[in-house]
């Protein structure tokens, strides 16, 4: 099947908006991306003719309810290439995945001194609740370091993992849009006898997943910015981590008895999501996974590569150099987020000046302060791109950028 | 959702000479002078406050750090305005910018503006919510330099 972007546009009614006079050019995508309309409708189809709660009734709409939401499981399974569907559970968001993976298999399974490994390109949500654990319970951390290349720097990546419990490491950074070699960590951290966990909240919206074959132990990833809804998220890990992990928040459907001198907890994903799900938003992420499925993660790559690459280009030879890239000057190993750094324009005032022409792009730390310092840099503006991405909108963005810069000198 | 103002409202042209030209920039040896530290979670700004209080007076004030053009421009008005100015009526001042950048319409009256002189002119940022944690840093770091000083007989 072709891309035929144009088409896909008009799946996205947010990109009808106007703002401040022009049509919206939304290049924020890597916070979060914008909602096809029918992952809409099926969320509108759940809650007009089945909502109910799920695991529990016995009729109709209420079978319904759990079906959609088990479907949606399976859909997002299938998505991601896991083994089964109880390896998926669902959370809130990679965070609350990053979280759940702390808290319920992290206590279990480390004790003072075990290592953790993490890098310094990471976001907060794989470094916060590994410094929480750290205070809790007394692990220790290690940090893989970040290149001028914008790289991991490897060179001492088996000095790090010596004795290492867990290598967790992000796919692709939210700032630099650098894609690490997952499957060369993969391998290393195995052979010192560490596991991996990637976080996938970037990754997975733009490059095809594969689990079977990605050499990862977890994967952490959001259904919002993959064309998802907000307040879904999942973490999956393979069926024999799951077994070892025990309950994350205590609660009802996570049990299968509770007496009054305790509980015993559910098995499979249920044991992990205490309380009534987000079921809407379940089966929102199940439309949107068989929405990227039905265009295709390889076409949809590659779209996003020709558009970075187009990027690229256009923000390298428009500026005289008063704007500079932060992150990888090429598509090699590189996804479509894009960190600028203009030359005495405060990225607050970048965005600022943008929104003018209707340009949404990011100022700020991107919860990644650890990053940020490693480049001496407060904040940049980062654009960020999404399928419905196009050339003009790149267009856009650089003569909005011209404007800016006059405007501060 | 009403569109946004334009952008002269915000950027006028004395809080962008003030972001050019930035007054009273550097530090002061503490003591005597007394040292606040304020950051903005959200956008990384950060500053420091150095005040020299002598008697009633803030006889010097100093600021370092970085920031957007509206919270480095706020930070230099203000180390401008409350120069030579005695606790009380710089407390009064800081009360009635923030008041400046809260009142819904920013169309405070002509003597509440005469009052502020040129500090008037970031009166736009209060249509630019997202903005005004920018404009108030260095006040509130101010407001934590003069709670922080030791009392003076």
């Amino acid at each position: 099947m072709s891309y035929d972007v144009r088409v896909l546009r008009s799946d996205f009614p947010l990109l009808r908006r106007v703002v401040n006079g022009h049509p919206l050019t939304y290049l924020d995508s890597g916070a979060t991306s914008l909602t096809p309309r029918t992952v809409l409708e099926a969320m509108d189809v759940y809650y007009s003719r089945h909502h109910s709660n799920v695991h529990r009734g016995v009729y109709q709409t209420a079978a319904e309810a759990t079906e959609a939401y088990e479907g949606a499981r399976a859909d997002v399974a299938r998505f991601i290439g896991a083994a089964s569907p109880d390896e998926v559970v669902f959370t809130k968001n990679a965070t609350e995945s990053f979280n759940l993976l702390a808290r319920a298999w992290g206590t279990a399974h480390l004790k003072e001194g075990d290592v953790v490994v993490l890098s310094e390109m990471d976001h907060h949500a794989n470094l916060v609740p590994w410094f929480q654990l750290r205070d809790s319970h007394g692990i220790t951390l290690r940090f893989l370091r970040v290149n001028d290349e914008y790289r991991l720097d490897l060179s001492n990546l088996d000095e790090l993992l010596d004795g290492a419990r867990l290598l967790s490491v992000t796919a692709m950074s939210n700032v630099l849009g650098t894609v690490t070699p997952i499957a060369q960590l993969a391998e290393r951290a195995h052979a010192a006898g560490a596991l991996l966990a990637v976080d996938g909240a970037q990754s997975v919206a733009h490059l095809p997943t594969n689990v079977a074959t990605l050499g990862a132990d977890f994967l952490a990833f959001s259904g919002h910015k993959m064309l998802g809804p907000t307040g879904i998220g999942v973490l999956w890990a393979k069926s024999e981590h799951w077994a070892e992990t025990p309950p994350f928040l205590g609660g009802g459907g996570m049990i299968s008895d509770v007496t009054l001198d305790g509980f015993t907890p559910a098995s499979g994903p249920a044991r992990y999501e205490a309380g009534t799900p987000p079921i809407a938003e379940a089966v929102g992420l199940g439309a949107a996974v068989r929405y990227l499925s039905s265009i295709g993660m390889d076409a949809v790559a590659a779209h996003e590569l020709d558009l970075t690459a187009y990027a690229l280009e256009r923000l390298a030879h428009s500026f005289d150099e008063r704007v500079r890239i932060i992150g990888p000057s090429t598509t090699l190993d590189r996804g479509g987020v894009i960190s600028l750094d203009v030359e005495g324009v405060h990225p607050h005032d970048v965005s600022q000046v943008l929104d003018q022409h209707g340009v949404c792009v990011r100022p700020g730390h991107h919860c990644a302060k650890p990053l940020m310092r490693r480049f001496g840099l407060a904040a940049t503006a980062r654009a960020s791109f999404g399928p419905y991405s196009i050339p003009a909108e790149v267009d856009t963005l650089v003569d909005a950028l011209r404007d800016a810069l006059e405007m501060f000198t | 959702m009403t569109q946004m103002p334009p952008l002269n409202d915000l950027y006028r042209e004395i809080v962008m000479d003030h972001y050019r030209t930035p007054r009273n920039r550097g530090e002061l040896p503490t003591p005597p002078a007394q040292r606040a530290d304020g950051h903005n979670p959200l956008c990384g700004d950060e500053i420091s406050v150095y005040v020299l209080i002598n008697g009633d007076v803030i006889e010097d004030i100093k600021l370092t750090g970085h920031g957007c053009s509206i919270s480095q421009a706020s930070s230099s008005m203000m180390s401008a305005a409350v120069k030579g100015r005695s606790l009380e009526q710089t407390r009064e001042l800081v009360a009635r910018f923030k008041e400046l950048m809260t009142s819904e319409t920013a169309d405070s009256s002509d003597q509440a503006l005469r009052e502020l002189g040129e500090i008037a002119a970031l009166s736009g940022v209060s249509k630019f919510p997202v903005r005004i944690k920018c404009a108030t840093l260095a006040w509130n770091t101010l407001t934590q330099a003069l709670d922080d000083a030791p009392q003076q007989g």
